[in-house]
């Protein structure tokens, strides 16, 4: 059994971003704690913040878990961990802008050509065409994991539609509601300027061509996607409309949304629906979803889409592991984040050690997510073992492996009382004109007693996330 | 060769559809092999959008038609003087990496009949000859016969078929080079033609060969691109190439009629 760090006990003493927190449980009687756990419960249904889980059946429209019990970082750790993240949205989006130009990362020989132009998620359909202000990925979404005091390590980036943030602002508030005297006892730095920094950056991408105040809208692919609650949310947190792609059309250079006072042009779609489906004149022309010849007003610069199509080459499994690389080549600086040791399947080498080893590694599919489709070495039985390590033989290059992380645990609140889980942290940093990261983001914990998946479609649950005013 | 262009492709609606939206890649490519001196393109009622020249080097127009409308009337009329590159694309100005062109699509997915075609340049002394050795292959295997498939049709159902058209030549050329590893895509533009039961809307493939760049090659007429062609734009297969994509709305049912006339002028 390896040694987890636990964020909150350290030698058997409470470290100090914590050190308010103990008396706050020893004073909250079981009785008391299932009140404000049943009243926490019932203010996310009011609210109605559910998060529909794929594949698993059972109600579509099922509460994410919430723990009482914040996760609390200090102003310190926290700076560290800001810079990392921006350091590492700077490298992604310069990559992307060279991919999509003359590829000079390629031409150097530090990432195999075949990695980025044969990618499924690279687009021949925008090379040579930069966004305003070269920002590709406007919402960088870096899921990190914690192992030590000092030690942080990314374990993905997302670059296209990373979704959660709702959870994180909704956490707070209802965190608020609920224990009001926490936040008096704490400084705990504001999350709720989100939306507003949100909605700046969007309209500080707007096309050159856009001369007024710019309109923004959230393009949602409907009611029926597990993240609709998210856009919906966002659009009134900004105050701009939530659309659908029947609500706008292309007409001559611009596109246009349907209003009740006719016509009304449209300058930055901040879409939540897939590069494939946004217009079937330009990608799959089966879309239903998308708006026909939206691609040609963004190539022409009539509007701005964020994320930027083609934003998901850099978000890619086996292109995370370039990272550093990237960070070294475009900023010339050193990584402040380390990134997870990382077999790559494709490579003869890395395949024999991974199926060597497949009982101590998680391995992954290069473009999965969501926790599906991947093998935790060490919780899996011998036969689904031996049925995963026939995936990765029939096609190795769809597969990644890195090793069981020690991850850190902090303390949730089960059945029995109080007992330490592990948790992941994704902070959702904003690139636009500025660079800018809330101090905060969406805490996932497994709930499960020893369980590393966090993922909420897993059944891993949520936490407010506190960084400590200095 | 002074070529003269007169294409028109009328859509009718047998009820009136609103917002019609198509994107056009209707313009010849800049080359040293062509030289466009006029062109016009005209859409009954239709708004122009923005223009631009993408990362392949080839121009993008996008129109809209507010409507209602009943018929639609795409016009292109110009003049290009060409000349004979051997089919060599010299002088084209693009960006994209010719790696993306390794990748297939589901009508350009090589079978094992297409992998056992491509399998006959295994041993061929550079990649140039690989390419005339696939070309001949597929001119051979599949006889030109209008009407024998669809648009949809794909490359392995082409080859299984032994018939078809250019598109079905090019798609089994694109998919039988790219299992062998030389980036190929689809062309689409105009041949002069001079015996009536060809067409003069037209589309072959181009292969990237090493040292030369983009190669264009012919299969359905068993030869490369000469002063007879004028090259519009290319893609991964015959609907990333597609000279007009469109949509409209409504429940109108469309019907298609395309009329193209490419001839010579002495000069």
């Amino acid at each position: 059994m390896t040694a987890h760090f636990n964020e909150m006990y350290q030698n058997g003493a409470v470290r100090a971003p914590y050190a308010r927190l103990e008396g706050w449980t020893k004073a909250m009687p079981a009785e008391l704690r299932h009140l404000k756990q049943a009243e926490a419960e019932a203010l996310f249904r009011r609210i109605g913040i559910t998060f529909a889980v794929y594949g698993e059946g059972g109600d579509p429209d099922r509460l994410i878990p919430f723990d009482m019990f914040p996760r609390v970082f200090t102003a310190q750790e926290w700076a560290r961990l800001e810079r990392g993240i921006k350091q590492r949205a700077r490298a992604l989006n310069a990559f992307l802008v060279d991919v999509y130009g003359r590829g000079e990362i390629v031409r150097s020989g530090r990432i195999p050509a075949r990695l980025v132009y044969q990618n499924d998620a690279y687009e021949k359909a925008v090379v040579g065409f930069v966004p305003p202000k070269g920002v590709y990925s406007h919402i960088v979404g870096i899921d990190l994991v914690r192992t030590g005091p000092e030690d942080f390590f990314v374990l993905e980036d997302n670059c296209r539609t990373p979704s959660g943030v709702s959870y994180m602002l909704e956490n707070r508030e209802i965190m608020m509601r609920m224990f009001p005297d926490l936040f008096r006892e704490n400084r705990i730095e504001p999350v709720d300027r989100y939306p507003e920094i949100l909605r700046r950056t969007l309209a500080s991408v707007a096309p050159q061509k856009c001369r007024h105040d710019p309109v923004v809208v959230i393009l949602t692919p409907g009611h029926f996607n597990s993240a609709y609650y998210e856009h919906s949310f966002l659009a009134d947190m900004m105050g701009v409309e939530l659309v659908e792609g029947q609500d706008l059309f292309v007409q001559g250079e611009y596109v246009y949304m349907r209003t009740t006072e006719g016509p009304k042009r449209v300058d930055v779609i901040y879409r939540r629906i897939d590069d494939a489906f946004i217009d079937p004149l330009c990608f799959r022309p089966d879309s239903m979803l998308g708006i026909p010849g939206l691609m040609d007003v963004y190539r022409s610069g009539g509007v701005s889409i964020c994320s930027a199509p083609g934003a998901g080459v850099a978000d890619d499994k086996a292109v995370y592991t370039y990272v550093p690389e990237m960070i070294r080549f475009y900023l010339g600086e050193e990584p402040l984040l380390m990134n997870v040791p990382t077999w790559k399947c494709a490579e003869a080498d890395d395949l024999a050690y991974v199926l060597d080893k497949l009982g101590d590694l998680v391995v992954k599919e290069v473009h999965g997510s969501g926790g599906y489709g991947m093998l935790i070495g060490p919780t899996s039985s011998a036969a689904e073992i031996e049925t995963f390590r026939g995936r990765i033989l029939a096609d190795p290059g769809n597969y990644i492996a890195q090793p069981t992380l020690a991850l850190s645990t902090t303390p949730t609140f089960v059945e029995q009382g109080i007992a330490p889980r592990h948790v992941d942290l994704r902070p959702y940093c904003l690139v636009g004109e500025r660079i800018e990261l809330v101090p905060g983001g969406l805490t996932r914990v497994a709930l499960k007693e020893g369980s590393l998946v966090v993922n909420s479609s897993q059944g891993g649950g949520v936490k407010d996330t506190w960084v400590l005013a200095e | 060769m002074l070529l003269m262009v007169d294409h028109v492709t009328r859509y009718v609606y047998d009820r009136p559809v609103r917002r019609v939206v198509q994107s056009h890649r209707l313009t010849p490519s800049r080359f040293d092999g062509q030289k466009t001196l006029d062109w016009t393109i005209t859409v009954t009622d239709g708004v122009a959008g923005g223009s631009f020249r993408d990362g392949a080097g080839d121009l993008l127009q996008g129109w809209t038609v507010p409507g209602p409308v009943s018929e639609i009337e795409v016009r292109v009329t110009g003049r290009v003087e060409t000349r004979d590159l051997v089919g060599v694309l010299r002088g084209h100005r693009e960006l994209v990496m010719p790696d993306c062109y390794l990748n297939d699509t589901p009508s350009t997915r090589a079978d094992m009949a297409i992998i056992a075609l491509a399998d006959l340049a295994t041993g061929a002394a550079n990649p140039l000859s690989s390419a005339h050795i696939l070309s001949d292959a597929v001119a051979e295997a599949i006889a030109y016969r209008p009407g024998a498939t669809k648009a949809q049709t794909t490359a392995a159902e082409a080859l299984a078929l032994g018939e078809g058209v250019c598109q079905d030549h090019a798609h089994v050329l694109i998919a039988a080079a790219r299992h062998i590893g030389l980036p190929a895509r689809y062309v689409s533009g105009y041949l002069l033609v001079t015996d009536e039961n060809s067409e003069a809307a037209h589309a072959w493939a181009e292969l990237h060969v090493a040292g030369l760049g983009w190669v264009g090659f012919d299969p359905a007429n068993a030869c490369c691109p000469d002063d007879r062609y004028i090259r519009l734009g290319s893609g991964l297969d015959a609907q990333d190439a597609a000279p007009i994509r469109g949509v409209s709305r409504g429940v109108g049912q469309e019907s298609l009629d395309v009329k193209v006339a490419v001839l010579s002028e002495q000069q």
